[in-house]
């Protein structure tokens, strides 16, 4: 559990932010320049703010009305940086092993275990220069691991690595967040990591908290939609029920099936499925002679104009909100106001999946 | 090499001893200064720089006779010295703390670049991993300033061999007692028939200097090595 509270006039942008972290992964999210690098160096004490509460686990790290200050290695919250810093001179091992030196309380997890966990073993020997990008990341995270955190604090880990890399290293988050008693503190400006990792979502925009809450409701709120670019959208969480021969997967959410592309999941498996609001048309009637496999029912809660977005539509549905941006000129022509029954209509295709929730 | 007598053998190992002790003993100050220079804002920082580098610009024999002020018998602090029985002025370690003070600056000037070589990233790093300032030194920072360290024990020890102003000055040039190589070489040349010996002992001095930059080359090569960044 963090709490942290801090006031900080970072050049021309006064930041004031504030909110709690529980056990899983509290994403800090918005774009470059809102202040979330501020935020995690300030709880690594890496910066002075000049206000600032700031407690793990229930230990003061910072509180600076009275005057407290606990220096960063006194504060046994482990980093893992976008450049990875590992160490040049040591191996892999020692690289892993560093924060034991100097950690007094007993290991909380065993070096074998996060080896096993990162698949590190084959690496061991090796020297940081002659990994790869998502290597080095992988041993990032074991270091920040092993050496006996309170709080994981990670700081855009994956913003340096490719594509390929980063599906590479996205599911070792979530066996992190999953497997690992240790509360996940992870600033990223990528809905889709978002989507995928987030327990807790803590949008940031110019210094502020715009929005807080659930991955759910953060992402299934529009004003997530000014954040998010073309990707944004609410997310459903859903339960594979079986896998087709045609190469479609079918899942229920909430009563409603989904048609997915094939996923790599068990039968029985629970998913979450983002659903970008620029893919989803809005009709009257039940419609017929579509392609489009995925229509669900449900009421319209809201309908707010926001600028550069045209006009977006949250629907209640049994699968959960789902969020629709349409023209102002649609919106006239189908007459829609709060309360009207509609449907949702999703290409298969257009659904992603996030992860598993 | 029979054309260098004893006293010319005796010149070569002590040259050979002063550098080494004027270089290991001025190597712990040295990243002290270094340090404090590369990373730290302080009252004075402009004075404690010139202060180091004076001894290039200075001529050799001001700052000879001005070791001979401050060091000799009737110096300030050669006086409370000999109190406890060191002498310096006319001596050995004379030599070495001349040679020390010629060579401080080329050291200082080396390890400052292998400072600010270190990305202050990694030593952060090492903060939010539990080193406190003074592991994430001794586990970071000095390992990562290795390569600049050995060009900088490298230049020190070659151009200590090498002094002769400030030695001849505060040391003198008594055979088998103060006089090294360069010292030996004038002591040589200015005596006629002795130029053989005066050319083996040049001979000597140019190979000692040359194998020294070989020698930091390499080493820093390897070192860079094992960084990963050559």
């Amino acid at each position: 559990m963090l709490d942290v509270e801090i006031r900080h006039q970072l050049g021309q942008m006064a930041l004031d932010i504030g909110f709690t972290a529980p056990k899983g992964v509290t994403v800090l999210f918005g774009p470059s320049g809102a202040g979330k690098t501020t935020v995690i160096n300030a709880v690594a004490g890496l910066i002075r703010p000049e206000h600032a509460r700031i407690s793990v686990a229930g230990h003061r790290q910072c509180d600076t009305a009275n005057g407290i200050w606990v220096p960063p290695h006194k504060r046994q919250i482990g980093c893992i940086f976008q450049d990875a810093r590992l160490f040049p001179h040591l191996s892999v091992r020692s690289n892993l092993t560093y924060g034991r030196w100097f950690s007094r309380r007993p290991p909380v997890s065993k070096f074998a275990d996060i080896v096993d966990l990162l698949g590190l073993g084959l690496l061991l020997d090796r020297r940081p220069a002659t990994l790869s990008g998502g290597e080095k990341q992988r041993v990032a995270i074991g270091r920040a691991l092993l050496s006996n955190p309170k709080l994981i604090l990670a700081d855009e880990p994956l913003a340096a690595l490719d594509e390929a890399r980063k599906s590479e290293i996205l599911p070792y988050f979530e066996r992190l967040r999953d497997h690992v008693d240790i509360p996940i503190l992870y600033v990223s400006h990528s809905i889709q990591e978002v989507a995928r990792l987030a327990t807790t979502v803590v949008a940031l925009s110019q210094g502020r908290v715009l929005t807080s809450g659930t991955a759910t409701q953060v992402l299934g709120d529009p004003v997530i939609l000014h954040m998010g670019g073309k990707a944004a959208g609410a997310i459903l969480h859903a339960q594979v029920i079986c896998h087709h021969a045609d190469g479609l997967t079918e899942l229920n959410a909430g009563g409603q099936v989904i048609l997915v592309p094939r996923l790599d999941q068990v039968v029985g498996s629970l998913v979450r499925i983002r659903v970008s609001a620029q893919d989803v048309i809005l009709s009257r009637t039940p419609p017929k002679g579509l392609s489009a496999l995925n229509i669900i029912e449900g009421a319209i809660t809201d309908i707010r104009t926001e600028a550069g977005l045209g006009v977006v539509v949250s629907m209640g549905t049994s699968a959960g909100v789902i969020l629709a941006r349409l023209t102002q000129r649609s919106v006239g022509a189908l007459g829609l106001r709060v309360g009207d029954t509609c449907h949702a209509i999703m290409k298969s295709v257009a659904l992603a999946e996030t992860g598993v929730p | 090499m029979d054309v260098l007598g004893p006293n010319e053998w005796q010149a070569v190992w002590l040259s050979l001893k002063v550098a080494t002790w004027a270089t290991a003993a001025t190597l712990p100050l040295g990243i002290g200064v270094a340090f404090a220079l590369a990373r730290w804002q302080f009252p004075g920082k402009a004075v404690l720089n010139a202060l180091v580098h004076l001894p290039l610009v200075l001529p050799p024999v001001v700052t000879g006779y001005l070791l001979l002020l401050t060091f000799g018998r009737q110096g300030v602090i050669g006086q409370f010295l000999h109190e406890f029985g060191i002498v310096l002025a006319f001596h050995w370690t004379g030599a070495a703390l001349a040679a020390a003070v010629m060579a401080f600056p080329l050291m200082v000037r080396a390890l400052r670049m292998a400072v600010e070589a270190v990305d202050p990233k990694l030593e952060q790093a090492a903060h939010t991993l539990g080193a406190s300032p003074i592991w994430v030194f001794f586990t970071v920072t000095l390992p990562l300033m290795l390569p600049g360290i050995l060009t900088g024990l490298i230049l020190a020890f070659a151009k200590a061999l090498g002094e002769f102003g400030a030695t001849i000055t505060f040391a003198a040039n008594i055979p088998g007692q103060t006089q090294t190589i360069p010292t030996a070489i004038y002591a040589a040349l200015q005596v006629p028939g002795q130029e053989a010996a005066a050319t083996w002992l040049v001979i000597l001095s140019i190979t000692l200097a040359l194998s020294a930059l070989l020698v930091s080359e390499l080493l820093a090569r390897q070192a860079r090595r094992r960084l990963g960044t050559a």
